[in-house]
């Protein structure tokens, strides 16, 4: 079994540290192999920026597919450069406050979340990438709600006052996750 | 009963003859070092580094450890040296063509880090072993293979001071041009070479004696007609004295 | 021993640390800045000392100088970087001193890609300086490969007094894995270990026992030379090699580092399809396991694929030496910064297959 993620927004939209955050809660508390593997260069300086995930029983071979499991795109040049990354059947998880234009494709499944909008109601743009995080793992159960949390926790050891905005966040977006699960049961 | 009042430095090798062309003052500079290192006590506790050049032929004359750098390197592979062995004294010798052209980064960084080395940088304005081109501090007008009319201004800019620009930076503690075209001025160039070896001793940082000196063979000139080169020509553009001593 | 979940660059980073190494200069350069950044943070607390070179020039010097005294010593760049190391390098191995260094490759020729890439494989395993001297050339696979590498990597520089070439690439630098990090070696085994280079470092002397590190000289460089190559040729039981399912393969793929472990992910996935494909895998690609492609059964394989990131191939030249034209050798190849694809290698593989 092997499932591999790909991550892609703006620069600055926390790409990297959703990536690193799964990664790093798989790491954690499983015991399957994972790789975390950024895309750099002159894309994080302003135009989009991506990362893989890629989790597996065996030894990750390839850090990054030519096909995607579940694609997340944070914008919307990231939806037009990796939109047929997706395999036939996958997940891609949207970030529907900034991608408006509808996705041309209907062998995939589209969970969208407004985690712009969502982070701002909350006090503080900066979190929707955690909010984005809870969505994929409420959606997939790939892990744990609760290791995750704790992921996420912990790398906020050295900032405990954000913590409770970060609980927040997280926990609104396992709950769309989970909504929009119980919604496609059966239907993918 | 005769008195011993000289003998050579145990610096240099007992029997080694040098192979530094007449009127070289190489072969003079290595005795000065020699010397100082042993009136410091300090033969079995330096490792020298030599520039590319003729003062590479030195490495089978010194009787203390060194090493060889690639052209321009000294201070580079001097740093290395120093910052894993600080209490060992370390110190380059480097001609202008390794010191202020090819190893013009790897000097003005060791400069500007406050590297607690210390630099001997003999100047003769040309390139010795190769045979005579042109270099940074060649004079204007003077004649190098590599400019067969002369330096010409326009073409190849002006002979570079370096203890000037050096003294550009703020982390030097010590930069003073010498010469050896006079007794006493060979002895002001070994009490420099002292303090540079106490300064690097006393932690105080980096440390470079200019020595501008003469080369007969490439200058086309014999021993005595190069002295007075160097006398009238080269102390005119390389004025001799005390750049900064912030010791 | 508890895994940590490392970037590749700060993995090598520690693995040098533990064994030993404690110096460090080097020069920035994407995708190995994690490296220098590391050494920075960490050598203070093991009592090393880093250095920012000026220039790449500069940095390999100063590991040329604090390698002469018996420190492990160690630096690190990125294709052109390297480039401008070659000149150091190959002072080292004229004046046979014991440094590491590493390769975190991208694209060329020139400045080329920021991104991964092998486009320097003739450089690292043929030519990594002028005057005709080889060195160890070891590329990892995975950061774990990378770690216990890096950690070898030390011994083998000392051992031989040679350098040692790490040679990864952009994605191991950058990648986050899994990795179990060796044991850190304790100040007294470092003592041990730098008293075994008494006999030619320099640390001073008393009178009479003179050193000198020549990396070229007046005479004796033909003796130098041949003293070197009887050590080359000493190199044969070092070859490290990974064959993966070559018994029954009627496809053998060729490949190292980051291009073999895709290809490894691409057998797989060709398996459940019921293609008998295997791999060899040269870690070191220098020495290089010409045996593992000589002992191949070739009235089974018919052809061999060989997958890198580098265009026009590389690797191609070693795996033709060993084949000796038993076989077609066909090329998959990704340059310019795009990373070898599973899918890729599969299409490339049934292509051939049947042909």
């Amino acid at each position: 079994m092997e499932r591999n993620l790909m991550a892609a927004g703006f620069g600055g939209q926390g790409v990297m540290m959703m990536g690193k955050l799964l990664a790093y809660s798989t790491f954690s508390a499983t015991d399957k192999n994972v790789t975390f593997f950024p895309s750099y260069g002159a894309e994080q300086r302003g135009g989009t920026a991506n990362c893989y995930v890629v989790i597996s029983d065996n030894e990750v071979g390839a850090p990054l597919g030519d096909v995607m499991d579940d694609l997340i795109v944070m914008n919307e040049a990231s939806l037009n450069k990796f939109l047929y990354k997706v395999k036939p059947g996958g997940l891609l998880f949207i970030n529907s406050s900034i991608v408006k234009k509808p996705v041309e494709r209907d062998d995939i499944t589209v969970i969208p979340a407004p985690v712009t909008e969502l982070a701002m109601e909350l006090g503080n743009a900066k979190v929707l990438n955690v909010i984005m995080l809870g969505v994929y793992v409420g959606y997939t159960e790939v892990l744990p709600e609760e290791v995750v949390y704790e992921t996420v926790k912990g790398q906020l050891a050295k900032k405990p006052k954000l913590i409770p905005l970060n609980e927040k966040a997280f926990r609104l977006g396992t709950k769309i996750g989970q909504e929009a699960r119980k919604d496609r049961k059966g239907l993918v | 009963m005769m008195k011993k009042v000289y003998t050579r430095t145990a610096g240099i090798e007992a029997d080694m003859v040098s192979g530094f062309c007449p009127g070289c003052m190489h072969g003079l500079i290595f005795k000065l070092i020699g010397e100082v290192l042993e009136e410091m006590n300090l033969l079995e506790e330096t490792i020298s580094v030599q520039g590319v050049g003729c003062c590479g032929l030195a490495m089978e004359y010194v009787t203390y450890d060194n090493t060889t750098a690639p052209h321009g390197r000294a201070c580079a592979v001097a740093t290395g040296i120093k910052r894993t062995n600080p209490d060992k004294l370390v110190y380059t010798y480097q001609g202008d063509g390794d010191l202020a052209s090819i190893g013009l980064a790897e000097s003005m960084s060791a400069a500007n880090r406050g590297e607690n080395i210390s630099v001997i940088f003999v100047n003769n304005g040309i390139y010795g072993m190769t045979g005579g081109q042109m270099a940074p501090t060649t004079l204007v007008g003077m004649k190098a293979t590599t400019a067969p009319e002369g330096r010409n201004p326009a073409m190849h800019g002006y002979p570079m001071h370096m203890c000037e620009i050096m003294n550009q930076l703020t982390a030097p503690v010590y930069l003073e041009r010498t010469s050896c075209n006079t007794p006493a001025n060979t002895r002001r160039t070994k009490a420099a070479i002292k303090k540079a070896f106490q300064n690097q001793i006393d932690q105080k940082g980096f440390s470079m004696v200019e020595i501008v000196t003469s080369c007969p063979t490439n200058w086309g000139l014999n021993p005595m007609e190069s002295l007075e080169f160097l006398n009238e020509k080269m102390l005119k553009e390389f004025p001799l004295g005390v750049i900064r001593d912030r010791s | 021993m508890a895994k940590k979940f490392m970037k590749g660059c700060e993995a090598i980073a520690e693995a040098a640390v533990r064994s030993g190494c404690r110096f460090f200069a080097g020069y920035p350069i994407t995708p190995q800045n994690e490296i220098p950044e590391y050494f920075a943070r960490r050598m203070p607390e093991v009592g090393g000392s880093f250095v920012q070179g000026e220039s790449e020039i500069a940095s390999i010097n100063m590991v040329y100088g604090a390698a002469q005294t018996g420190v492990r010593s160690m630096t690190s760049s990125s294709s052109c970087g390297i480039s401008l190391k070659s000149e150091g390098v190959s002072f080292c191995a004229s004046a046979r001193i014991p440094i590491v260094y590493c390769n975190v490759a991208r694209g060329g020729p020139g400045i080329g890609a920021i991104q991964p890439a092998q486009q320097d494989y003739m450089q690292a395993t043929k030519a990594s300086g002028n005057g005709g001297f080889r060195m160890i050339v070891l590329a990892p696979a995975t950061v774990q490969e990378a770690v216990d590498m890096t950690y070898e990597a030390f011994d083998l520089a000392q051992r031989d007094r040679n350098p040692v070439l790490i040679l990864a690439d952009g994605v191991l630098g950058t990648i986050m894995e899994p990795v179990e990090l060796p044991p850190m070696r304790s100040d007294e085994e470092l003592r041990k270990l730098r008293e075994e280079t008494k006999d030619w470092a320099l640390r001073g002397h008393k009178a009479g026992e003179k050193k000198l590190i020549l990396p070229g000289g007046w005479q004796g460089q033909e003796d130098r030379c041949k003293a070197n190559a009887a050590m080359y040729d000493t190199w044969e039981k070092d070859i490290q090699v990974e064959e993966f399912l070559t018994e029954d393969a009627r496809v053998v793929i060729a490949a190292y580092g980051v291009s073999a472990r895709v290809a490894k992910s691409a057998i797989r996935l060709l398996r459940k399809e019921g293609y008998q494909v295997g791999m060899i895998r040269p870690k070191t690609v220098s020495p290089f396991p010409y045996q593992s492609f000589d002992k191949l059964d070739y009235g089974r394989v018919k052809a061999i694929l060989d997958v890198e990131m580098s265009i026009p191939a590389q690797l191609v030249y070693d795996v033709e030496l060993g084949v000796k034209g038993r076989c077609k050798v066909h090329t998959c190849l990704r340059s310019g910064g795009e990373i070898m694809g599973r899918e890729y290698i599969v299409n490339a593989v049934k292509e051939i297959y049947n042909v």
